[in-house]
């Protein structure tokens, strides 16, 4: 994004380091003079927030792997160590675990906001790529780490995905034979699933970074949705927008802490402190409930095959959003029709997630398939179509005149 | 050299840049391939590979189940009545077509392995609305042949390979 600001170093130190190694000048026009829409609302907090989440989830990992043994013999009490000896390790897992709900339901808000006003339109797609890899990453780094723990849930959970790779043809058997190292979910799995679990969080960052960077080209998208066209659109990122992230931060802390402090295994499940057997099945097998969406889908359909691409499928769809939405007004503010189809969809989503954790029988199993139709309906019927028949409201002249512009619509 | 040389001739330079570029594919590809052949089953993984079993304590119409690989093993000794139910749907039109003479080395045991073919849960014996297996994950239904009748998963129960060493004992694998 052009900006009329430049950074002058202002001593004989900072200019001998800004002609060696930039990094105040970066720091200065990228962080703090950074322009950024002055209509954003708090909705773009949770970019900041999620940031927190990653860091937060790195940190107290890596305190925990060092109290953690990644052994089938071992594991299960290890964790038990962790939350009975080690001083405060019952409040770093505690952290750690609900850490990664909280960074889901943050990642859930954040993509939903980006869906409702157009973030990933021309020219924002490769951030909106990037987005979708992060959160593929997050589903796998989240799945490893869940089977870390060496309860029922984790070995079940670990078996029935698994083995969801073993209905390709040809090769299924042999690569599910590959990522388990043996028949089963086995010492060899939990080895390499610590590994990877260790190692994912830092590719993330590195997407993050890349994210970022994308991001920095074009600058915000905004809830009018319009491009910043000059300074009165605009205010720099510090102090504005360092002090709604922060304050916004702080009152999504209090209800990660409402679950660290007051309910820490609500979103958890209680057969994962019984340790894994091989020889036993728990009656219900459920995934954690930011997975309940696409374990719903994977079971609405009869044919094993089917389900699994249909289930990899409904996070493919999000990768060619930026073409299936054929509109090109940005922001969902002014398609008064794309709204209703836009609420709809989040409430598809939320019955999803509750008919993943319902036994796919009878009404529950007709439900999910009519949410997972319409799931795919939205994407590839109602974007495309819709873009192309749909009478935009009238749209404000710029960033700045807005609210003017939506006073004068509310008068009509 | 001269400036005219003929834009469509392979040179000797372009010689050189395939072959080293195609020597350093093949060196890339036999260094990784150690570094993904250790993910696959390792020797300790495969040893155990065989196990005996003693089946005379098995009484008519009950079941042992052992471990065999990681996986459970259904033997099971079926009654009369059990085998007649399982031949009598021999010729009905089953998800996965098979005759109970076929999954059986003898027709009083049968003996499979117990993951669910759909997502490898263990089906529970004794259950579902053919009173053979029932999977508790997914909701797939087995008959007492171990025949996937209705539900989610593809195929029947896998039949292990086993031997009868005596009339009293079993090898698997």
């Amino acid at each position: 994004m052009d900006t009329d600001y430049k950074y002058e170093p202002k001593n004989g130190l900072t200019r001998w380091l800004d002609s060696r190694l930039p990094l105040m000048r970066f720091t200065s026009e990228h962080v703090l003079q950074f322009p950024t829409p002055k209509n954003l609302n708090y909705f773009w907090t949770f970019g900041f927030i999620l940031t927190m989440c990653l860091v937060t989830q790195i940190i107290t990992g890596i305190i925990l792997a060092m109290h953690y043994a990644p052994s089938t013999l071992l594991a299960f009490d290890s964790v038990e160590h962790i939350m009975r000896n080690v001083n405060y390790g019952w409040l770093i897992r505690y952290i750690h675990s609900n850490g990664a709900s909280m960074f889901f339901l943050a990642v859930f808000i954040h993509m939903f906001r980006g869906l409702y006003y157009g973030s990933y339109k021309e020219p924002r797609e490769v951030i909106w790529i990037l987005g979708c890899i992060i959160y593929l990453l997050m589903i796998v780094t989240a799945f490893m780490g869940y089977v870390l723990p060496w309860g029922q849930m984790s070995f079940w959970g670990a078996t029935v995905i698994i083995n969801l790779v073993g209905t390709l043809p040809l090769i299924g058997e042999s690569l599910t034979q590959m990522l388990l190292g043996g028949f089963a979910v086995d010492n060899p799995t939990l080895n390499r699933f610590f590994s990877l679990h260790y190692l994912l969080p830092f590719i993330i960052f590195g997407v993050v970074l890349l994210h970022i960077w994308a991001l920095h080209v074009p600058g915000n998208n905004n809830p009018v949705g319009l491009s910043v066209q000059g300074k009165q659109d605009t205010v720099a990122f510090h102090p504005y927008y360092t002090v709604k992230d922060f304050f916004a931060y702080t009152v999504f802390l209090l209800l990660f802490c409402y679950f660290i402090f007051y309910n820490p295994n609500a979103l958890g499940h209680a057969d994962n402190y019984i340790e894994a057997d091989a020889m036993v099945t728990p009656a219900h097998i459920v995934p954690e409930w930011y997975l309940l969406p696409f374990y719903a889908i994977l079971r609405a359909v009869p044919d094993k095959l089917a389900g699994v691409l249909l289930m990899f499928g409904a996070i493919a769809v999000l990768f060619f959003l930026p073409w299936l939405d054929t509109a090109k007004v940005r922001s969902g503010r002014y398609r008064p029709i794309f709204r209703y189809f836009y609420v709809l969809f989040v409430i598809d989503c939320l019955i999803l997630g509750y008919l993943g954790a319902q036994v796919p029988e009878g009404i529950y199993l007709f439900l999910s398939r009519v949410t997972t139709i319409y799931y795919f309906a939205f994407f590839l019927l109602v974007l495309p179509i819709l873009g192309r028949i749909e009478k935009m409201k009238p749209m404000p002249i710029g960033i700045s005149n807005s609210e003017l512009s939506r006073d004068m619509v509310a008068a009509e | 050299m001269s400036d005219t040389l003929d834009d469509d001739k392979p040179t000797r330079r372009d010689f050189l840049y395939i072959t080293t570029g195609a020597f350093g594919v093949v060196g890339a590809a036999s260094v990784a391939w150690p570094l993904i052949d250790q993910l696959n089953p390792d020797a300790s993984v495969k040893a155990v590979s065989t196990i005996e079993v003693d089946i005379s304590s098995i009484e008519p119409g009950s079941f042992l189940k052992v471990a065999w690989r990681g996986k459970p093993i259904y033997i099971r000794r079926r009654t009369n009545e059990e085998i007649a139910d399982a031949e009598k749907d021999d010729n009905l039109n089953l998800p996965d077509p098979q005759k109970d003479i076929d999954r059986v080395q003898k027709k009083e045991w049968l003996v499979v392995v117990g993951v669910c073919t759909h997502l490898g849960c263990i089906p529970i014996a004794n259950q579902g609305e053919y009173e053979g297996w029932f999977c508790p994950c997914h909701g797939s239904h087995y008959d007492i042949s171990g025949r996937i009748r209705k539900g989610p998963a593809p195929t029947n129960l896998e039949v292990p390979p086993y031997e009868f060493v005596s009339d009293s004992l079993i090898k698997i694998g």
